[in-house]
């Protein structure tokens, strides 16, 4: 062989080397991830926070679970599921050999005492601050101590044989099963509670306050992490399960996975330009240039599940008559606002819930920018132009589905001002009056809001502004509650979607408001960083994410 | 000297009622109450209504006080309202962590300032004297989230010399039996460890020891310079004494009782929580709870924090006073 074929030999083999390393994923390694804040408890029935379910994602499982970014559910702990035909009793089958991490085996009697756990809070424990999507999705206890809250949803369970569990409940409910995958209701080991003490727990100066260990020091559940530190306002540590049940797939996945909090935007984006972190959540609109601008980094969408939208006060003159509602939602020029201030992170919103939730209907009304349309149904209205109208905005603050809150407004005022009305600006901060006035309906005509999804069901949606009269619409409709009242009861997937559809038509006809945006929030990531699917709610899994090669 | 220390503590007792008092009216002057802070989208009236119950802001303010002062007597600073964890057992995690960028600011401070100021007063009127007096003037005009941004960008981020955030890298595994990162990787004889804390510590402590080296040089220049012209430093050079014996026996020593006094009341402002810095660098320290605090209407933790550093304030500033008597044997407390 001649010299220039070594060298060809060489070069190529060193060029297929290098490929190799960059291509192939290092098996385990650690992940650093950055949150917002630490999260506030480790035991996910008492908290009700993003930063703690991230925590619990990771360490527990529930029966069912949010598909990878989506929000519709998968089997987890559950591997299949019936409905009686009351509606009332949910029978679920359940996966075999899984272990707690404490070595005690999850099985049907597990599960009862979970539930049974949640039923049976009392004291401190109820207190919405420890229990809020307990009460949320449940409504009340055993024994009901505090007045607002109602009958409890659930009345029994019963373990039939290892691995069948049998729930019953008091009425049908479709959002059910759907609610079950929020890191609230994750199975925890019940020997590791007793031995603990996370029924422990008190009011200390008006603060609920877990008096045991569990919380803090020794969550147990079947996750393919398992806790190992929590320095508080530095790191909380995860290390792999290897007795994990699915331990298969992630074989090259991170063994150990850090959790840290850094409060301010900025210090989060600079520490994933300097490699003190893998993956850092919560991009600021105005971050994402950088990290798109660096050759490391890459940014990753979360699927949209939020709304931004304008309320429309229909208590209050004259936004209570139909057609100035309607002239409004011509009035604001929603396409201009989404394309000038979300830097393509956003699609205009024509309902209240986002397109990827079941029961989002295609064919609602849709009320386009026509500032002439707007001025002539002003005039159909009998009013002269122009139309005074409050329309109110908050200050200090950004959500992830309105990052620039008085831009939009100013947007919004000035369309509406060309199409027949005068605008009276308010303007509060959004801690604490804004948000204080206008969920009371004091606040102006129009108002600026909006709302991030809890968990994969309508109703979380839908249910949570129109089911009931709610102040910060200020009506009343029969035919909206009726529809959304069978869609809670119905636990038909198919059908439930349908009776959603028909509510988001008519919610469209009548107008509480006007869904202007629904944005994709921005996380940053090095490049190398693969399997990572971020999740709709921001319970993201990590432990399936393997880092490659740089 | 013991009556003098034993009265200065008695003092304690109206300073810290005072302080409790002002703290505790001024927050609640604060627009809003932690019920619309924590809820946000989901306060809804009812659940405003129930928080407020909950927290007692319902009772008359006296009563809330009388409640409030009950329970600090019992050293019960209460719970956290954001984080639900005790008040002392979050002041026992980042007190230590102020305190130790708190000292890494004043030994930056220290070490340039006094030399600085020193030196110019010395060449008066020279280039170093100029030079020293435009260093000065930018370390107390620069605003310090300014300085520790820029610092930041240029050394972490785009040298990428030294880390941006935090007290230690977060994937090493090290003990912390104090709390105090330094000392514990001192204690450990952990030395990459220790490599590390200090790497962590060198920019926050810049941008925060900025301001007291300014002060310090100043203050250090105009002290010098006041000293140096006194009788019994030209009868010392007269004698034939050698110009550094001079200045380290007479001059320095003699200058550094308005020195220590600044010292004293630059470390006290240091303790208390260096919020910007503190916020800029996710330093786990004092200052950026108290920050969250107010934003979250933390009642608890603005009380019990609050307290807690005029406690330190009002120790610190004892115990400066109680050195002016090692530094200078002339003062003599009764």
């Amino acid at each position: 062989m001649g010299r220039a074929a070594v060298k060809l030999v060489l070069l190529v083999s060193a060029a297929v080397m290098a490929l190799g390393v960059a291509g192939a994923a290092e098996k385990g390694g650690t992940l650093v991830f950055a949150g917002a804040a630490d999260p506030t408890y480790l035991d996910p029935a008492i908290v009700s926070d993003g930063e703690s379910f991230r925590v619990a994602q990771q360490i527990f499982e529930g029966l069912v679970d949010l598909k990878p970014g989506r929000s519709d559910i998968r089997p987890m702990l559950a591997k299949s599921w019936t409905t009686s035909k009351d509606g009332k009793t949910w029978t679920f089958q359940l996966q075999r050999s899984v272990k707690f991490h404490d070595g005690t085996p999850f099985n049907a009697a597990a599960v009862c005492a979970n539930f049974n756990r949640w039923y049976n809070f009392s004291g401190p424990f109820q207190d919405a601050s420890a229990t809020y999507y307990y009460q949320a999705i449940f409504y009340g206890f055993k024994r009901n101590e505090v007045s607002t809250l109602s009958k409890p949803l659930y009345n029994s369970c019963r373990a039939k044989g290892k691995y069948t569990a049998i729930v019953k409940l008091n009425k049908r409910n479709g959002p059910f099963v759907m609610a079950l995958a929020l890191p609230a209701f994750a199975m925890q080991s019940p020997t590791a509670m007793a031995k603990y003490g996370a029924n422990n727990a008190e009011i200390r100066n008006g603060t609920f306050y877990p008096t045991g260990d569990y919380a803090f020091k020794h969550p147990t559940g079947t996750g393919p992490m398992k806790f190992s530190e929590w320095t508080v306002g530095q790191r909380v540590v995860l290390v792999r399960n290897k007795q994990y049940w699915g331990k298969s797939q992630y074989a090259k996945s991170v063994d150990r996975i850090i959790i840290r909090p850094i409060s301010n935007n900025t210090a989060r984006v600079q520490a994933l330009q300097n490699q003190e972190l893998n993956i850092a959540d919560l991009l600021a609109p105005q971050d994402v240039g950088t990290v798109q601008g660096n050759s490391r980094l890459k940014v990753f969408n979360r699927p949209s599940f939020n709304v931004a939208y304008v309320t429309i006060n229909s208590s209050k003159a004259p936004t209570n008559n139909i057609l100035v509602r309607r002239a409004v939602a011509h009035g604001l020029d929603r396409a201009s606002v989404v394309r000038a201030f979300y830097a393509g992170r956003a699609v205009v919103a024509h309902e209240f819930m986002p397109p990827s939730l079941f029961g989002w209907a295609k064919d609602v009304q849709k009320y386009p920018y026509d500032p002439e349309k707007s001025k002539s149904l002003l005039r159909q209205a009998g009013l002269s132009l122009p139309v005074e109208i409050e329309f109110w905005y908050p200050t200090g603050v950004t959500r992830p589905y309105m990052p620039d809150p008085k831009r939009n407004f100013e947007a919004f005022a000035a369309s509406l001002e060309q199409s027949g009305f005068k605008v009276i600006a308010k303007s509060a901060p959004w801690r604490p009056d804004y948000v204080k006035e206008v969920n009371q309906g004091t606040a102006g005509n129009l108002n600026l809001i909006g709302w991030s999804g809890d968990y994969g069901d309508p109703d979380n949606f839908l249910g949570t502004f129109f089911q009931e009269y709610n102040p910060q619409f200020g009506f009343r409709n029969a035919k909206i509650t009726d529809l959304l009242n069978r869609a809670e009861q119905e636990t038909v997937v198919a059908k439930r979607a349908k009776l959603y559809q028909q509510a988001n038509r008519e919610i469209m006809k009548f107008l509480p408001g006007v869904p202007y945006a629904h944005t994709k929030p921005a996380i940053g990531a090095e490049k190398r960083i693969r399997n990572f699917v971020p999740a709709v709610t921001g319970s993201d899994d990590l432990y399936p994410v393997e880092l490659g090669g740089q | 000297m013991l009556r003098y220390v034993v009265r200065r503590l008695l003092l304690l007792v109206p300073i810290l009622l005072g302080v409790s008092v002002l703290v505790f009216f001024w927050i609640r002057l604060l627009p809003g109450s932690p019920a619309e802070s924590l809820l946000g989208e989901r306060a809804t009236p009812e659940l405003v209504a129930a928080y407020r119950e909950r927290y007692g802001l319902d009772e008359p303010i006296y009563e809330q006080y009388a409640k409030y002062l009950r329970s600090i007597t019992d050293f019960d600073f209460g719970v956290s309202v954001a984080t639900h964890r005790q008040v002392t057992d979050e002041i026992k995690d980042r007190f230590p962590a102020t305190v130790e960028l708190a000292v890494a600011a004043m030994l930056f401070a220290t070490l340039i300032g006094i030399p600085l100021g020193f030196v110019a007063a010395k060449k008066y009127g020279s280039f170093i004297d100029h030079a020293s007096l435009f260093v000065s003037l930018i370390g107390i005009s620069i605003p310090i989230f300014f300085l520790a941004i820029i610092l930041k960008y240029v050394f972490a981020v785009r040298l990428g010399w030294l880390p941006s955030v935090g007290r230690i890298d977060v994937t090493i595994e090290a003990e912390h039996p104090t709390n105090f990162y330094v000392l514990d990787a001192i204690i450990t004889r952990d030395w990459a460890t220790l490599w590390d804390v200090i790497k962590h510590l060198i920019l926050p402590a810049i941008a925060l020891g900025s301001i007291p080296l300014a002060i310090l040089a100043r203050i250090t220049r105009a002290s010098v310079l006041d000293v140096q012209n006194e009788d019994y430093v030209r009868t010392a050079r007269a004698k034939g004494l050698a110009p550094m014996t001079v200045d380290r026996r007479h001059v320095l020593r003699n200058a550094m009782l308005p020195i220590s006094t600044i010292l004293g009341l630059q470390v006290g402002l240091l303790l208390s929580g260096a919020v910007l810095t503190e916020t800029v660098f996710a330093w786990p320290g004092m200052g950026s709870w108290l920050r969250d605090a107010i934003f979250n209407r933390d009642y608890p933790v603005l009380q019990g924090g609050i307290l807690f550093l005029a406690f330190v304030f009002v120790m610190v500033n004892l115990i400066v006073d109680i050195s002016y008597a090692f530094i200078n044997p002339r003062i003599r407390y009764s």
